[in-house]
């Protein structure tokens, strides 16, 4: 477990870990402004925005860390940063939706021959059969 | 000599065409290795994320999230498909699909309409050929996904659940069960199944920057956007895994044609030979 004047600091993204220790301090870039967070510190939970998270560690040392924007969470022993891997706004987010969306009609524009939940059905299901026929043809042959 | 020279080039085809499902063999087994590492690396985020949800959640027992709104009536569920962009990696699409097929049939049989968020170039042309609505598309992620080109594609049926346009949302995609092994795996993704295991904590509550539910509702979406990653990111690994299978079994077919037709071309030969030499000594003796 950590030190009394230390804080475990996690800093984790979806696609990964990135931070990991114990620090004497941390400094995030809160919705709300920055803040800086000791050991011992109240529990507070806060969303990120896009900046520099900065991690100071026992020996001295300091880490700088660039989140997208995300959240922390913060507990008397513990800090876990939750950071957005992308800029994220919801502007930015609206469009990528859209993108989204319109892929999903021009895909729909061009149709092929309509089929029917049952030919669908029955198409993979030969599929599937062959396939098998495959796999045992293979065993008898090898 | 007739044919031998046919047989010669069609083994030298089949070994060229052996040459290329090894190396896609490989390829497959060093990509799948690395998607599995990124499965694993994916893990923290997610359980750290459930856990400070579940703390909000218990900590402001009157805020409901929209995304946490269990409504009892289905008139309409999203499902969202996970396929992969390309082909050669044996029954893994088909399986999915079939998966997806039996769920979109189940949902119909009660009345509801289902609206499909494809993921995978694979997917969207399969699915564009039935009647079933598709709101939205990603695909060309390539072994890699980010997190980023995902939100798009989410942020449609996060929305459409937000606004109760649909009132279940699922996620399809090929679970990586070993080398050998991937199956479908049908998830809930909203509403958020209570975690009954919670046990009940020490009990604090947090100073909120801004509100609760605003942090509340940020965070939900982040989650159902790392697991709809977790599941891309899963499918990848299930694909390499069922190319490399499927390779090893293309490249053992060739190698075992090639010794047919070896045997064949030797007999042709010894064939060839023996006639000319009949010629010759037929010839020979007619002198």
């Amino acid at each position: 477990m950590a030190e009394r004047n230390t804080i475990q600091v996690d800093i984790v993204s979806a696609e990964g870990e990135i931070f990991s220790g114990a620090a004497t301090m941390v400094f995030a870039p809160a919705s709300q402004g920055d803040i800086g967070v000791a050991p011992r510190h109240a529990p507070l939970l806060s969303m990120l925005k896009p900046g520099e998270v900065r991690v100071q560690t026992p020996g001295g040392e300091e880490h700088f860390f660039f989140v997208g924007g995300g959240a922390i969470e913060v507990q008397p022993q513990r800090v876990t940063v939750l950071a957005d891997t992308a800029l994220r706004a919801e502007d930015i987010d609206e469009a990528a939706a859209l993108a989204a969306k319109q892929r999903a009609e021009e895909a729909l524009k061009e149709r092929p021959g309509l089929i029917t939940h049952a030919q669908a059905l029955t198409e993979l299901a030969r599929a599937t059969a062959q396939l098998k026929v495959l796999a045992r043809l293979r065993k008898v042959r090898g | 000599m007739p044919g031998t020279k046919e047989i010669r080039a069609k083994i030298a085809s089949v070994k060229n065409t052996q040459k290329i499902t090894r190396a896609m063999q490989m390829v497959a087994t060093s990509k799948m290795r690395r998607a599995q590492e990124h499965l694993r690396a994916a893990r923290p985020y997610a359980d750290k994320m459930r856990a400070v949800i579940a703390d909000l959640a218990e900590a402001n027992p009157d805020y409901r999230s929209p995304y946490l709104q269990c409504r009892a009536s289905v008139k309409s569920v999203g499902i969202i498909v996970i396929s992969t962009d390309r082909g050669l990696a044996g029954a893994l699409n088909a399986n999915v699909f079939k998966e997806t097929l039996l769920l979109i049939r189940e949902w119909q049989g009660q009345g509801a309409t289902v609206n499909l968020g494809v993921v995978g170039a694979k997917g969207l042309a399969f699915f564009r050929r039935l009647d079933t609505r598709i709101v939205a598309n990603v695909s060309h992620l390539g072994d890699r996904p980010h997190v980023k080109d995902l939100i798009g594609a989410v942020k449609v049926l996060l929305d459409a659940y937000r606004d109760a346009d649909i009132d279940r949302l699922f996620l399809v995609n090929a679970e990586f069960v070993n080398t050998m092994t991937q199956r479908p795996a049908v998830r809930q993704l909203l509403p958020l199944e209570p975690s009954a295991t919670q046990a009940p904590r020490e009990h604090w509550d947090y100073i909120y920057e801004p509100e609760a539910a605003q942090i509340l509702d940020g965070l939900l979406i982040r989650y159902v956007e790392s697991q709809v990653y977790r599941g891309v990111v899963e499918n990848v690994a299930a694909e390499m895994a069922a190319r490399m299978v499927a390779m090893k079994a293309a490249t053992d077919n060739a190698g075992k044609l090639v010794e047919e037709m070896q045997l064949i071309y030797n007999k042709a030969r010894q064939a060839a030979i023996t006639k000319e030499l009949a010629e010759i000594v037929g010839g020979a003796s007619a002198l």
